[in-house]
């Protein structure tokens, strides 16, 4: 049947931006009982590939969208990007093609290439399911299959897409795609950011006429949005076959900024194909190809795919997917220091908030079992994502447990984040449930944060309407449950969201193995036994008493904010249970400090008997822990080093570090038993290079490896992969070396390093010794300038800080140059306050001084940083 | 070696003439009026063919540094003295068998007025430079680079906000503006500036005289390497000649439309006769100029050998 216009295929003009013209061939295919021709980019049409990627368009767009792609693959990969026939550059038929028509032609076109040996599909947009429908006619050739925002099927809670519906109403879809560029354009308003004009003009070339758009509206029609649609079986028969690639490696590639293919359809495509790995761009809209770095993500994932003998090998039994069977939680459990009967009756956690209340290792046991029990009843399953938005105390670990025992993973989001921070934290995470105290259930509401919501504790009709929260922890424990089975030791325990000092929260994976091993590894490192007492005024650690069988106290404080802790709120803590430990930001410390004369007399003598003084988040000073002497004074200080993705690493003492004293950077101790540390070295153009080293004295990236290490970031494929080389081990982004004794020197973050014209400097060695300068509070050294030539600058807070931004005093710069006789001091700069992270509150945010400092000294604005 | 050095009286020129005479060079100068200075001296315009012919005649290598600084006049008088005069004394070079010419340029030749911030030196664009002084320098760049052949290679040195000792001109001027309490900072005061100690830039001509017949056609630019902010360097300034000086801002907008004085000091890059006095000095003072130097360094195999806190105690000694 032919309804539209008909034209030839054609060539590309040769001079669109990043299109290769060699790539660009027109290949004639039978089909429709004629012979119709295709234009495709084709990095290799000669010669034998060891894989061939194919990557189909979607709609409006053309091959043009995978250039960077084919020009990414690596030597003896052959890249084939095909335009469908009546787009971009393909022959204009004049007749309607459906998705089952689209994908017997790109079966016809394959054939017509000889593409005959392994291949890996990439698609975007309605290329998916095309993609898809010739993935399972190839199974035997097909390595792996690459999905970029795109969809198989309409989720049920989803209406169409405004977007679509809107373009489908009647006389619209014409005007918009076919008579205008309205359709094609607003492609791009969905791109973020806009494409440059010459990126634009790449993907509107084959379109510039109303007749060469005929088929953009045809595609549109052919979307199944209404029952009866000719196309709809086919797209089900497609979204069905899913289960034919349970064993073909798979990547999800997606922008989750898409009007079109939102989350929701990520989310589908995840519950069909459950071993998919999934990177999620927050940023990037649909055209994630322009606004991510999808051509990097595919050529590094290409390398993870394994080799032919293994691909034949499962091809043939393709639907024999083993379950792997993993070790039960049993007798390991991060449960059993609760469920340890002989200890029914001591103390569990005893919060200084609110009533005061209390609860026994017994009862906290009893209500995890029935909680657990409660959740499985009202139908939250294992592997179900539970978000918990709860201060420290029994409800937190009531939740985290329940949510533990039953094999829920806890997404925890750290309150310090802000709502921004937190909505898209908890967007990526996509828990199915939110547990929250009101006020997050609140903020969940309003902000649209998703997850069913369940309030930590028990509500009145009203607000439980407005919150939308059909139950509560304690309603949950009091339905009940039997015969909850406990998960595998390595399923997912845990999504971690913390402050980073770099870029958005990234959520970081622990399973239950990784749990435990974190909890033992502290265990042994600060010789914790079950007659120690804890005061947890420290978020992450708020939750790991009932773990390690101790005794554990919440101080009255506002844990996301570590300054709020005062001396007196602590010593009544301490009290409370007669502590013999304390785990406290250097930001809670400092306040300590600061307010010790508030210390009532009679807790002051109880504060004798902490042993255990232990601080982490950031860099402690250890002025700051000999000052803490006064009010710990038979304590030893301990600060452990690590950071959300592998806590501790190594720890050190404060005697120790008295002993060691002033050296390249801040020591951090040894490493930890069970963990390996080594050093990737940089050269001077602050590149990372030659192989990682265990040999004392060189700078370089600090990386671990330990059974306490995350498994990986959470959606977030690429990152995890580029932090994971080689595999097993964590590239932690901060800089250091070892001394000859073994201990780790810590020298600022890979991102802070200062690449001057005569080599690499760490911030940290240089931060220090101004420190030490009289009446200098604190100190950030950065870099300003062109990396490879930047230049050091110092920007501080004095004692007596100023009341605004400004050069620093003269004499104070000269003693600044002498310190750094080395390396030229270009400025230095004074400032009220320094930029700090919002969750430690103590850790010096370089990256936000830097650019203040690059602005300033460029001759912009002033203000602060 | 036999080098003759035009515009000589300058305070650049006379250190080069010194720089030269101390390593045994054998040298000339050619300008305008006498110099005072202990070489064979030729007096008269670049533009006169016949004196620059007899001055050029016999030596092996040219410093060419003799140009219109001025703030005032026609364009015309630029391309004469800037442009054409170059042209003259590169075909009188070429004429007399020069084995080395360099052009002594300046940074103000690849820029528009934008902050630069660790850049290389980007070739000269006319179309770019804003005012007389700065287009005409450019062209001339372009006019001497193009004659650069092996025979006599060519090349351009680009010395960034020269200061040293009997600097009549930019510590001359700060001075003075200092005393009458008339120095203010345009903006926070905290743009980072290049400057050139005048003996390492003399250093730098040297070596560009002895490398030169490797870096035919280049340009490179020259500094201290050791940007400071505007504020640090009036105040060191100030303080190395004693005199009182408290910062006080004017608004960068206020500055720029008002054509401030201070921009007069500021805005050079050559040290003979006046400074521009250009609607963009006030944006140049509040703008960050300073440049990647790893390639001159490492192109001329110089360094330089006074750092500014050396330079700043000499100021301090040879107070009056």
């Amino acid at each position: 049947m032919t309804t539209g216009p008909t034209a030839a295929a054609r060539l590309p003009p040769g001079d669109l931006e990043g299109l290769d013209p060699t790539w660009s061939r027109l290949v004639s295919v039978p089909t429709d009982d004629t012979v119709r021709t295709f234009h495709v980019l084709d990095t290799m049409p000669e010669g034998d590939p060891d894989l061939t990627v194919l990557c189909v368009h979607g709609n409006p767009s053309w091959s043009y969208l995978w250039r960077k792609l084919l020009a990414a693959l690596p030597t003896g990969t052959r890249g084939v990007a095909i335009d469908h026939l009546d787009m971009g550059f393909s022959e204009r038929t004049g007749t309607v093609r459906r998705l089952g028509d689209r994908i017997d032609d790109l079966c016809e076109l394959t054939e017509s290439l000889g593409i005959n040996g392994p291949v890996v599909t990439v698609a975007h947009d309605w290329g998916g399911p095309i993609s898809l429908g010739w993935a399972q006619r190839h199974l035997p050739q097909l390595r792996g299959v690459v999905l970029t925002n795109t969809a198989v099927h309409q989720p049920e809670e989803a209406p169409a897409p405004a977007v679509i519906r809107a373009a489908r109403s009647r006389g619209a879809l014409h005007r918009a795609t076919v008579d205008t560029m309205t359709f094609i354009n607003g492609a791009f308003v969905m791109s973020h950011p806009r494409p440059p004009p010459e990126i634009r003009r790449g993907f509107l070339a084959p379109y510039e006429t109303p007749e060469r758009r005929h088929a953009i509206e045809m595609f549109v029609r052919d979307v199944p949005l209404e029952d009866g649609h000719p196309t709809g079986p086919v797209l089900d028969g497609v979204a069905g076959g899913l289960s034919l690639l349970a064993n073909t490696p798979t990547l999800l590639l997606w922008g989750s900024r898409d009007l079109v293919f939102s989350d929701l359809y990520l989310h589908d495509l995840e519950a069909r194909l459950p071993h998919a790995e999934v990177h999620r761009w927050a940023h990037a809209g649909h055209f994630v190809t322009e606004d991510a770095d999808v051509a990097g993500a595919v050529v590094d994932w290409l390398t993870t795919l394994p080799g032919d003998d293994a691909a034949a090998d499962r091809s043939s039994n393709t639907l024999d997917a083993p379950v792997s069977e993993t070790e039960p939680l049993e007798t390991t459990t991060l449960l059993r220091a609760v469920s340890d009967s002989a200890r029914a009756d001591t103390l569990a956690i005893k919060e200084m908030t609110g009533a005061g209340r209390s609860i026994s290792f017994g009862a906290l046991e009893t209500r995890i079992e029935r909680t657990a029990g409660g959740l499985r009843s009202i139908g939250v399953n294992p592997r179900d994502r539970v978000a918990l938005m709860i201060p420290p105390g029994i409800d937190l670990a009531v939740a985290v447990y329940s949510c533990w025992r039953m094999g829920a993973v806890a997404v925890l989001v750290d309150g310090g984040l802000g709502p921004k921070q937190m909505g898209a934290a908890l967007k990526a995470a996509n828990p199915s449930y939110l547990i929250g105290i009101p006020k997050a259930l609140a903020a969940k509401r309003t902000l649209r944060w998703p997850g069913q919501p369940i309030s930590s504790v028990p509500l009145s009709t009203a607000p439980r309407r407005l919150l939308g929260a059909e139950s509560d922890l304690e309603s949950i424990a009091s339905v009940g449950g039997s015969d909850v089975r406990l998960p595998g030791l390595d399923s997912d325990a845990a999504v971690v969201f913390t402050s980073g000092s770099t870029g958005p929260s990234k959520g970081v994976r622990y399973t239950h193995r990784q749990i435990g091993a974190q909890r033992d590894a502290l265990m042994s490192l600060y010789d914790i036994s079950a007659d120690d007492r804890l005061v947890a005024a420290f978020a992450p650690f708020a939750l790991y008493g009932p773990a390690m069988g101790i005794t554990s106290v919440v101080p009255d404080m506002d844990v996301s904010a570590p300054g709020t802790l005062d001396a007196a709120s602590l010593a009544a803590a301490a009290d409370a249970i007669d502590a013999t430990m304390v785990f406290a930001s250097p930001a809670a410390i400092a306040n300590l400090i600061r307010t010790e004369a508030d210390i009532a007399d009679e807790h002051r003598a109880k504060l004798a008997n902490i042993k255990t003084l232990l601080s982490a988040g950031a860099p402690v000073r250890a002025s700051l822990l000999r000052e803490a002497r006064s009010i710990f004074p038979n304590a030893v200080a301990h600060t452990p080093y690590g950071m959300t993705e592998v806590l501790p690493v190594a720890s050190i003492s404060l005697p120790e570090l008295d002993e060691v004293g002033p050296g390249d950077g801040v020591c951090v101790g040894f490493p930890v038993a069970g963990i390996e540390v080594m050093i990737r070295p940089i050269d001077a153009h602050g590149e990372l290079v030659a192989e990682d080293t265990g040999t004392p004295g060189i700078l370089g990236e600090v990386i671990v490896s330990a059974p306490h290490a995350r498994t990986g970031y959470d959606r977030l494929w690429h990152t995890t992969h580029l932090a994971s080389q080689p595999s097993g081990w964590h590239a932690t982004g901060d800089v250091g070396q070892l001394d000859d004794s073994g201990r780790l020197w810590i020298g600022g973050r890979l991102a802070h390093l200062i690449v001057t014209d005569h080599g690499v400097l760490a911030p940290v060695r240089i931060e220090k010794a101004i420190e030490s300068i009289e009446g200098v509070a604190a100190a950030a050294a950065v870099g300003v300038g062109p990396v490879g030539t930047q230049q050091l600058v110092i920007v501080l807070e004095r004692d007596e800080p100023a009341r605004t931004s400004r050069l620093a005093p003269l004499a104070l710069i000269d003693d600044i140059r002498a310190i750094c006789e080395d390396v030229d001091v270009v400025a230095v700069l004074e400032v009220p306050k320094l930029p700090v992270d919002r969750r430690h509150n103590s850790k010096i945010d370089r990256t936000a001084i830097a650019a203040w400092a690059g602005n300033a000294l460029r001759g912009g604005t002033l203000g602060t940083p | 070696m036999r080098v003759l050095v035009t515009g000589a009286t300058s305070l650049l020129g006379r250190t080069t003439v010194a720089a030269l005479l101390a390593r045994g060079d054998t040298v000339s100068t050619m300008q305008r009026s006498p110099s005072g200075l202990d070489t064979t001296e030729f007096i008269g315009s670049i533009n006169d063919a016949a004196v620059v012919d007899s001055a050029v005649a016999g030596q092996e290598a040219v410093i060419h540094l003799a140009a219109k600084v001025d703030i005032v006049g026609d364009w015309d008088e630029y391309i004469t003295t800037n442009v054409e005069g170059t042209s003259t004394v590169l075909a009188a070079a070429r004429a007399n068998g020069v084995k080395r010419f360099v052009y002594v340029s300046s940074p103000s030749v690849a820029h528009s007025g934008d902050s630069i911030m660790g850049a290389a030196a980007e070739p000269a664009d006319p179309d770019k430079t804003r005012g007389h002084y700065s287009t005409s320098k450019a062209m001339a760049e372009q006019v001497a680079l193009a004659a650069s052949s092996p025979d006599m290679p060519v090349l351009a040195i680009r010395p960034h906000l020269v200061i040293g000792v009997g600097d009549t001109q930019l510590v001359g001027r700060i001075a003075d503006r200092a005393r009458a309490g008339r120095l203010p900072l345009i903006g926070s005061g905290l743009a980072l500036v290049d400057t050139t100690w005048v003996d390492n830039a003399a250093d730098a001509l040297v070596a560009a005289v002895d490398r030169a017949p490797s870096l035919g056609g280049r340009a490179l630019v020259v500094s201290n390497g050791e940007p400071r902010t505007v504020h640090e360097l009036i105040a060191r300034i100030t303080m190395a000649l004693g005199i009182e000086w408290s910062p006080r801002s004017v608004p960068r907008s206020v500055a720029i439309g008002a054509g401030s004085i201070i921009e007069r000091v500021w805005d050079r890059t050559d040290r003979s006769g006046e400074p521009p006095m250009t609607a963009f000095g006030a944006e140049q003072l509040s703008t960050a100029h300073w440049f990647d130097q790893t390639e001159t360094r490492r192109a001329l195999g110089w360094k330089p050998q006074v750092s500014l806190a050396e330079g700043f105690e000499q100021l301090a000694a040879h107070r009056t």
